[in-house]
């Protein structure tokens, strides 16, 4: 058996961060697809790389049945990149967090298994909304991960800004609730709850994260969180069953895609975006405080697959 | 959805009812539904063809035995060959040498450093005195995290300064061990993101300085595609002894672990299975196959269907009672 060897990936932007993937794959597949007759093996080839891509292998196939279903396409490689992109829900290109209710500051909830990157994720996105000027307030209610609020403050450190913290063990309800007091007493711009990393099948954590998502909306009726789901880009097919669960706890608004650059190709996101019309935010692509980019559908599909062309 | 396919390899396989020797055309029937049932389990793609390649070859012409049906024959040969493949290698925990160190590498998030506690704990109920070694400087509060969870189980843990070199931490926590008259070292290295030529690099040179006599690579029980190029590029850097699958716990299938396995040849010796640091248990092949398969509860019918010798072919096509995922830590093994 032979398997592509390992390639150095520099950490920075989203195509060097993809590079690898799009080595791997669609050169193979810009090789075999001729201008003139395409062949079947080549569309079988593009089903594989979608597979060795995570998208899983039902939704790969049906990536290519609509992509052979193209009229004149440009090439089969463009016929699959607008397959793919048809596979994302709809998107605002100047989508921001905003407040919803004047006076009010805007509230983040992050969720996600353990190991994903959520702490490391609200670390990078406290520097950039407090880069971009917003007064940030952070809420430390992973109370059971040893010191996972220890971690979180060093971020906080890092960032420049207030964290609400509580004893080990103690009820992250409670820590949420004060987080939220102190965000409108400080006047506060934003307050970003890290939740204690859990597996989405275990639904007496699920219920407890559900009750931090109703103490957020007694606390502040008409908040509407911002609830991101954060996924590990090297998830295989579970993520789908994650975000799933996720979902039907809390009512998730975004995704944040994440190690993006460890090579990874993160295609279980169509198969999240289709069938939960979940949204992608951001992606993590490196381990750099300013690694958090906001999510281009265009450039992820581009950066994965290739540039535009065969 | 995988209770759809796998109940989709059900029928398929239940439909399969020739006797005597399994033909060419029940074989390309199952072959199409095992490939796509590994496929969603994250098998690795070209695992998952040179896998169909071999139990296609096996499975034609092969006598059905017993009272098995064609289909529960072919299930009986994958399930034989992926118990095989998982069972490379031996699955015992090395403690050679005074200290017997383990190192534990992979990606971050993976679990290294609550499988550190874990294994720390295992090797107190083998009669050790073992000591953790917080060994990643890079991640914000791990040694807090790694000291915390050593002071629960009563475990010391080696720590140093802010600047110290993750080798020199290495050999200190060696050399603490035999200060403390420890005789078993856990090492938690940093995790990494990307197959990064300078961490790697450390990796290497910590297991030159304490040669570790088991150098395990955690991997998340949820990784997909990309596990094989991870175990390849760790496997290049150091000489790995084994693999734990973590967050075994959850309803991911595991393919990871076949895809590992097959491609370095490296044993799985443990599961991680939640967050308690009990919570780490011996690993048993058959057990994932019949997860990764996704039926565990077909192959019971089909060795109690060889047991009985007849009726089986019935038991095979009913549905086991509320469905779902076999669990790999509450069913008993089954040889």
């Amino acid at each position: 058996m032979t398997l592509d060897p390992p390639v150095d990936v520099p950490a920075g932007d989203l195509d060097s961060g993809l590079s690898r993937s799009r080595g791997g794959f669609m050169s193979r597949l810009r090789g075999l697809f001729g201008v003139s007759a395409v062949r079947e093996e080549a569309w079988e080839i593009a089903e594989e790389a979608l597979i060795g891509g995570d998208l899983g292998a039902s939704l790969a196939a049906r990536v290519v049945a609509s992509a052979r279903e193209i009229r004149d396409p440009e090439s089969p490689g463009a016929a699959v990149r607008t397959a793919l992109a048809g596979l994302l829900v709809p998107r605002d290109p100047d989508w921001d967090l905003r407040p919803t209710v004047p006076g009010h500051p805007i509230v983040v909830l992050v969720v996600g298994v353990n190991g994903t990157g959520k702490t490391t994720t609200i670390g990078k996105l406290a520097i950039r909304e407090s880069l971009a000027g917003r007064r940030v307030v952070l809420a430390a209610a992973d109370t059971f991960r040893a010191a996972a609020s220890e971690q979180l403050r060093i971020w906080a450190d890092r960032a420049g800004v207030d964290m609400v913290a509580h004893a080990p063990g103690a009820d992250p309800g409670a820590v949420v609730f004060d987080a939220l007091d102190a965000g409108v007493a400080r006047g506060a711009d934003i307050v970003i709850i890290d939740t204690a990393g859990r597996l989405h099948t275990k639904q007496n954590l699920m219920d407890e994260l559900a009750k931090i998502r109703r103490i957020v909306d007694r606390r502040l009726p008409g908040a509407q969180p911002e609830t991101l789901f954060v996924l590990d880009a090297t998830t295989g097919q579970n993520g789908l069953a994650q975000a799933a669960a996720f979902h039907q706890a809390v009512g998730l608004t975004g995704i944040v895609l994440t190690k993006l650059d460890s090579s990874a190709r993160g295609g279980i996101v169509f198969a999240i975006e289709d069938h939960l019309k979940i949204p992608v935010r951001y992606v993590g692509v490196g381990e750099g405080s300013r690694d958090l980019l906001p999510f281009d559908p265009g450039a992820f599909i581009t950066a994965l697959y290739g540039t535009p062309g065969p | 959805m995988f209770d759809v396919l796998s109940d989709r390899l059900r029928q398929t396989l239940a439909s399969l009812t020739g006797r005597g020797r399994i033909s060419e055309a029940d074989v390309d029937v199952a072959m199409r539904e095992i490939r796509l049932t590994l496929l969603e389990a994250d098998v690795n793609f070209r695992v998952v063809r040179d896998f169909i390649v071999r139990v296609r070859e096996q499975a034609i012409g092969a006598e059905i035995l017993g009272s098995l049906s064609a289909g529960q024959q072919v299930v009986k040969i994958v399930h034989d060959e992926l118990v095989a493949l998982l069972g490379v290698g031996g699955r015992a925990l090395q403690l050679q040498g005074n200290p017997a160190v383990i190192s534990l590498v992979g990606l971050q998030g993976s679990g290294k450093t609550t499988t550190a506690a874990k294994l720390a704990r295992h090797t107190v109920k083998l009669g050790r005195r073992p000591l953790l070694v917080a060994a990643d400087p890079y991640r914000p509060a791990a040694g807090d995290q790694l000291e915390t969870l050593g002071k629960a189980l009563d475990i010391p843990v080696h720590r140093a300064p802010v600047g110290t070199s993750v080798v020199d931490i290495a050999r200190g926590g060696v050399e603490a061990a035999r200060r403390l008259v420890r005789d078993t070292v856990i090492i938690d290295t940093a995790g990494r993101l990307t197959i990064d030529d300078a961490l790697m690099a450390e990796i290497a040179a910590v297991n030159a300085a304490v040669h570790p006599v088991e150098t395990l690579l955690v991997v998340d029980a949820m990784t997909g595609q990309e596990a094989v190029t991870v175990a390849q590029a760790f496997a290049a850097s150091v000489p790995l002894t084994g693999l734990v699958l973590t967050k075994v716990d959850g309803d991911a299938r595991g393919g990871a672990a076949l895809s590992i396995a097959s491609v370095t040849g490296i044993p799985v010796k443990f599961l991680g299975t939640g967050e308690k640091s009990d919570a780490l248990d011996v690993f048993h092949p058959d057990r994932l196959a019949g997860r990764i398969l996704g039926m565990g509860d077909v192959l019971t019918l089909v060795e109690r269907a060889q047991e009985r010798g007849s009726g089986g072919t019935r038991a095979f096509s009913t549905r086991r009672a509320g469905g779902g995922l076999p669990s790999v830590q509450e069913r008993p093994c089954r040889r």
